[in-house]
């Protein structure tokens, strides 16, 4: 899978975890960049993640994401 | 909603549950009952709140929810919270799991010391229970405990009491004994949920350590449905019924074409062993007041000929009406719910054909029609839908069968007068009316959540609410039994209201009255108003005020007040009435074949 196309597929989780079709994802989004992205929304976000790729984020890997971009890297290296 | 109904995909759920929640509250013309829920726990509870709001509105119940804080279940509970008694809870749920148990057994300790470690962590909970009791008087819903995902001893942690399984199954047995003892206390048995999910998958260590989730993110769906299913018992949002298609879904192959005789139904192979254990498990309903129905598209004397034959275990007499024609099956449905009188949207159809599922699902608003897939998985997907699920067996429940059918024979001797009044008066009717008793409160308040048509407020009352009703002198409550020749069709009738001081004068406020359907026509209502009229005459009541609120279903009682004599002082834009009767002046028994106590 291309970047882009995790990408296109991050975009839909987002956009179904926070309910709002206008969002667009970039390698810079973080928390402070969508309105309902708190802390308790964020384990929602993790699992539908980790479901739509099915994947299986290790503990450390999940509290070291700063911003959507390495959520991406995360993800590739998960799918090898 | 489909989505929301087993089998669900819970990561649909998860990842969509806003936009689910979005649809579920645009739905047109539903009316919602409004409870508010306490949610006390002793882990994160913040996804189970939205999860369980989903299943409760796909019910019909709209929840007000309060949380506590994190893991502060006992302090709210035993010292109390100002916001807590603010919110004053219709119901209160405690979400604590084996992540709260504080000290379990180690290898060594003496039965003596295992004992007193047991009875610790039980008082600790009894102590929450007790101080909800006495601080709100509510419902409770309490976890059990899941198993633990290790096991230290092996098999032997089963066994030894220094087994943290050993040690969680007493735990449990203690729960479930204060439930057996409290009526408005119930367990949410997430050990058997926890099981049914996979222990292993249930406790994720990952989610408990990073998020504080007892279970994991992905059980929530499963865990909140299994409690939304006690919820909507609790509010009278059980079906009643259940319609059966036949051939391919009571037995093999079908009966028309192939014949009694080639139907696979009883022992002599797979395939009739399978649907005779589904049989079973339909046939075992009806002993939890559950009614059994047909809706088969068949001539009726080849349907009789497959439940009849000597290896059936459902036999026509199961059955409080068979209907087996060539109709269409919500039509006769429809018919059916008419007959014995209760809402087409209480029954579940169960039919192997979806395209059948499809017409009765989509012209009957409110009906349950499980997906039912093969017939190796009809058990299964009938029960883990909850549609019956028991909050306590009353013994209305045990003999509901029979009196739809001594119901039915009524309404055969009904032809032979030609006079409705002497019709009446040769059921011999004796009613018993009394103040809300012990024996019967299980009933009332199953009652309240139950009845819709014969229904003036719709006022929906825990037992914990009709017991302190019953217990408050400003109260006037009276239940009605009502008993003929055809049999006894226990309580039927429910209603209470209180005093209150007017310009130095007594009025008395109707705030609930009601009657079960089954009893409609028989004057039962005019025997409990005189009881209302003496009793308020004795406390020196000048008027009785009473309302009527119009829903979807209980137009029939619009006029009721005005048929019991009550004059009508203002009706608003919503159709709600306000009337009165004035004691002072002459009144009337309308009662004319009832004999009372």
């Amino acid at each position: 899978m291309t970047r882009e196309e995790v990408f296109a597929k991050l975009n839909e989780v987002f956009r179904d975890v926070f309910d709002d079709e206008d969002i667009v994802v970039t390698d810079e989004t973080t928390a402070a960049d969508i309105e309902d992205w708190d802390s308790l929304e964020h384990i929602n976000l993790l699992v539908a993640i980790e479901r739509s790729f099915d994947i299986k984020f290790t503990m450390g890997e999940t509290t070291g994401m700063k911003n959507v971009g390495e959520m991406a890297d995360k993800i590739m290296a998960h799918l090898g | 909603m489909k989505e929301l109904e087993y089998p669900f995909d819970p990561d649909y759920i998860l990842r969509k549950k806003k936009a689910i929640r979005r649809q579920l509250l645009e739905r047109p013309d539903i009316k919602y009952i409004d409870k508010k829920i306490a949610i006390l726990g002793g882990s994160t509870t913040s996804d189970i709140r939205q999860i369980l709001e989903l299943f409760l509105l796909d019910y019909g119940i709209r929840p007000e929810f309060w949380e506590s804080e994190y893991n502060k279940f006992f302090e709210d509970a035993v010292f109390g919270n100002e916001e807590l008694d603010a919110f004053a809870p219709d119901l209160v749920f405690v979400h604590t799991t084996t992540r709260n148990i504080i000290s379990f057994p180690r290898a060594g300790q003496s039965p003596e010391e295992v004992d007193a470690l047991l009875d610790a962590e039980y008082l600790r909970f009894e102590k929450v229970w007790q101080s909800l009791e006495v601080r709100y008087g509510c419902t409770v819903i309490q976890n059990n405990f899941e198993m633990p995902y290790f096991r230290l001893l092996g098999n032997s942690d089963a066994t030894d009491i220094h087994g943290r399984v050993n040690f969680i199954s007493r735990l449990n047995g203690r729960f479930h004994d204060y439930a057996r003892a409290h009526g408005s206390f119930f367990i949410n048995d997430i050990n058997y949920v926890s099981a049914e999910y996979g222990i292993k998958r249930w406790a994720d260590p990952g989610d408990w350590y990073r998020y504080k989730y007892a279970l994991s993110v992905s059980a929530i769906p499963d865990f909140a449905f299994n409690l939304a299913h006690i919820i909507k018992a609790i509010y009278g949002k059980n079906k009643k019924a259940i319609a059966l298609d036949m051939d391919n879904t009571l037995w093999g192959g079908i009966v028309g074409d192939d014949g009694p005789e080639n139907i696979h139904i009883g022992h002599e192979d797979a395939v009739s062993e399978l649907y005779t254990e589904f049989q079973q498990y339909v046939k075992a309903h009806k002993d939890i007041g559950i009614l059994l129905t047909v809706a088969s598209k068949n001539d009726e004397e080849n349907a009789l000929a497959g439940l009849n034959r000597p290896d059936s275990t459902l036999k026509p007499d199961d059955f409080i009406v068979i209907k087996a024609n060539w109709e269409n099956k919500d039509r006769n449905i429809v018919a059916t719910a008419q007959e014995i009188n209760i809402g087409a949207d209480s029954f579940v159809f169960v039919d192997d054909n979806p395209m059948e599922r499809g017409l009765v699902s989509g012209n009957i608003p409110g009906i349950s029609v499980p997906e039912v897939g093969a017939p190796e998985t009809y058990i299964e997907t009938m029960d883990r839908n909850g549609y019956f699920e028991v909050t306590g067996l009353s013994e209305e429940d045990l003999k509901r069968g029979e009196m739809y059918k001594a119901n039915i024979e009524r309404a055969k001797t009904q032809g032979a007068f030609d006079n409705y009044e002497d019709y009446l008066k040769s059921l011999e009717m004796q009613a018993e009316i009394g103040p809300f008793a012990p024996v019967y409160m299980e009933r009332i308040a199953e009652l309240t959540n139950k009845s819709n048509q014969f229904n003036l407020t719709t006022k929906r009352c825990s037992r914990a609410e009709i017991e302190a009703f019953a217990a408050d002198p400003k109260y006037i409550t009276r239940y009605g039994r009502l008993e003929d020749k055809f049999g006894d069709n226990g309580v039927v009738a429910v209603s209470f209201g209180h005093e209150e001081d007017e310009d130095r004068a007594k009025v008395f406020i109707m705030d609930l009255w009601l009657m079960s359907c089954r009893v409609l026509k028989r004057g039962m209502e005019y025997a409990m108003m005189d009881e209302f009229v003496n009793e308020c005459r004795s406390r020196g009541v000048s008027k009785i005020r009473g309302c009527y609120y119009p829903t979807a279903k209980n137009k029939m009682v619009r006029e009721f007040y005005k048929d019991q004599g009550f004059d009508k002082v203002s009706e608003d834009e919503e159709g709600n009435s306000f009337w009165e009767l004035d004691l002072s002046k002459p009144y009337e028994s309308r009662n004319i074949a009832i004999k009372v106590n």
